[in-house]
């Protein structure tokens, strides 16, 4: 049994192994397949200050390997959160982080401050690359001036751990990346979805209501395993590294492209137990190669 | 109630129709409780382009049998896939999912009870159909279809309660919609379950909202995780956004805002 424990910034992991907020709900939705105290964190559903309602039907649209999404951050808003979801869930015995999204700095900063109160969330995960929302969400994430002015705002009112959550859909990762850095993120986490589009052929319409969405799933793996790796070697701060994330060996890989802890999204949707089934394939994988610590595997890609 | 994920061998594939199969499956241990209205997440390997679950409503649980039955539509290649299985395979399989239909109260056991349904919406009809029956009551089924050989299951159908059948090119029964069977005008029922394509359960609920007639729908829209997750399958509801695959499948059409 090799040493799985990581750490982002403070917190440390009981393993490398996270779920993908908007994949696991409140993790409670997957208590009946396993036990979600085992997963190294759980990053729940986009919050935001204000109720939202999200995008109208249809939302998804499966493709080869993958699916878009085009939800649009639907949740009961903050106050919900703390008062309803927050006493189901302070008690897991994992690291419960909230996915914190917003419209304007304001919004995001409102929302930060809302769940920084919260004594069993230890984190938040800054979403500034959701591709659903008009206003806000991506346009942040897609300039460093405008991921550096919500990184700076939000960390004067977070004390806690704070992972930035970066788009794909950029020229450039690695400068959004640092201008976070440089701003004080204690981490980031990528990628997000990356935006795509679906065409009813039949019926010549968009499939979406929203006509593009999100890819995520296999498809987008190899992506996000390249940015990963440029964003391991631009930064100081641990990278958490998602996209197509389906097994162990995806998550090895992504470690030694340079990640310190995974999460596992959209394929919680084929295989509820991918997750735990993670764990243990990372655990043989060291155990096999005579890892004693799955820290030994971070950015050890042998070039 | 608790869901589960398990692996089930299917024991027969048949193919009642071209666009149809109905798949057979059966468990080592005893198959959880199933409920009329619940749904199933169907696990597809070795589809070319799709690896999503495929949402399939349940068919029929023969408890003698230990079987699940579900009839499945062959719209893509996920589902085409799954009509490609054949006696031993291995299936895997969560469940159950979703509320099932509002069984009546069983002391007003002389309720009139029709169920309406079209297409591959006729599915869970069937089982609603058999707990119905099971609990003393006598349920009428109206099912509708483009033509005769498009009526699928009607001997198990017509085992459980009386069957009515509409068809567009009248070969089998009167010809035209359900919503315009002659059975509508001269019976008044007391509930209506109803599952099929959305204009005719749009259909279906303007005659019952009309008639003042309580009346639950089945919704089948397109969904990813199936258990709440992801919120792909909402429906507008008079609360909002609501995800189908847990607070639905089955409606009650006051609680929709479609325009009725």
């Amino acid at each position: 049994m090799a040493d799985l424990k990581v750490n982002i910034g403070k917190l440390e992991l009981k393993n490398p192994v996270m779920t993908a907020s908007g994949t696991f709900g409140y993790g409670l939705e997957y208590a009946d397949f396993i036990d979600i105290s085992s997963l190294g964190g759980i990053i729940v559903k986009g919050t935001t200050i204000e109720h939202r309602e999200g995008n109208l039907y249809p939302r998804m649209a499966e493709t080869p390997s993958g699916m878009l999404n085009a939800v649009g951050l639907q949740n009961k808003g903050a106050e919900y959160f703390a008062s309803t979801i927050y006493p189901q869930i302070k008690d897991i015995d994992t690291h419960m982080i909230v996915n914190v999204s917003g419209s304007s700095i304001e919004s995001y900063v409102a929302c930060a401050e809302k769940i920084a109160g919260l004594d069993h969330i230890p984190a938040i995960e800054l979403n500034i690359s959701c591709p659903n929302v008009k206003q806000g969400g991506m346009a942040f994430g897609v300039t460093c001036a405008g991921a550096a002015e919500v990184v700076k705002a939000v960390r004067k009112v977070y004390q806690k751990q704070l992972i930035v959550k970066l788009s794909p859909n950029v020229t450039d990762i690695t400068e959004i990346a640092r201008a976070v850095e440089a701003e004080g993120a204690d981490a980031v986490s990528l990628i997000n979805t990356m935006l795509g589009m679906a065409i009813d052929a039949e019926k010549r319409k968009p499939v979406l209501s929203t006509i593009t969405g999100g890819l995520s799933g296999p498809a987008v793996k190899p992506v996000a395993l390249r940015m990963v790796w440029q964003t391991y070697k631009a930064v100081k701060i641990p990278v958490i590294g998602l996209g197509g994330i389906s097994n162990w060996k995806d998550a090895v890989e992504f470690m030694l492209a340079g990640a310190t802890a995974i999460q596992i999204g959209t394929y919680n949707f084929v295989d509820p137990a991918a997750s735990v089934k993670t764990v243990e394939g990372i655990n043989e994988y060291c155990d096999r190669h005579g890892f004693a610590s799955v820290q030994e595997l971070i950015g050890a890609l042998e070039i | 109630m608790k869901k589960y994920i398990v692996d089930l061998v299917v024991t027969e594939n048949c193919r009642p129709h071209e666009n149809y199969c109905l798949l057979k499956l059966t468990s080592e241990s005893t198959l959880p409780e199933m409920l009329p209205g619940q749904f199933v997440q169907v696990r597809v390997d070795n589809s070319p382009t799709t690896f999503l679950r495929r949402p399939i409503s349940i068919n029929y649980v023969d408890r003698k049998k230990n079987e699940l039955w579900l009839l499945i539509q062959l719209t893509g290649d996920g589902t085409r896939q799954l009509a490609t299985l054949t006696e031993g395979c291995r299936v895997n399989v969560m469940l159950p999912l979703g509320n099932g239909f509002t069984m009546p109260e069983i002391t007003s056991g002389s309720q009139k009870i029709l169920l309406v349904g079209g297409g591959v919406g006729t599915a869970p009809l069937l089982y609603m159909g058999a707990k119905l029956k099971e609990a003393g009551f006598a349920p009428e089924f109206l099912l509708g279809a483009r033509s005769k050989e498009d009526v699928l299951q009607r001997e198990a159908f017509s085992a459980i309660g009386t069957l009515h059948v509409t068809t567009e090119d009248g070969s089998l029964g009167e010809t035209g919609y359900v919503t315009s069977h002659s059975l509508l005008s001269s019976i008044r029922f007391d509930r209506i379950y109803t599952c099929g394509p959305k204009p005719m359960m749009v259909a279906v609920a303007k005659y019952a909202a009309r008639e003042d007639i309580f009346c639950e729908v089945l919704l089948e829209n397109t969904m990813a995780c199936g258990i709440g997750a992801c919120l792909c399958c909402v429906e507008k509801t008079e609360q909002g956004h609501v995800c189908v695959c847990t607070e639905g499948p089955v409606f009650n059409i006051k609680e929709l805002t479609w325009q009725i």
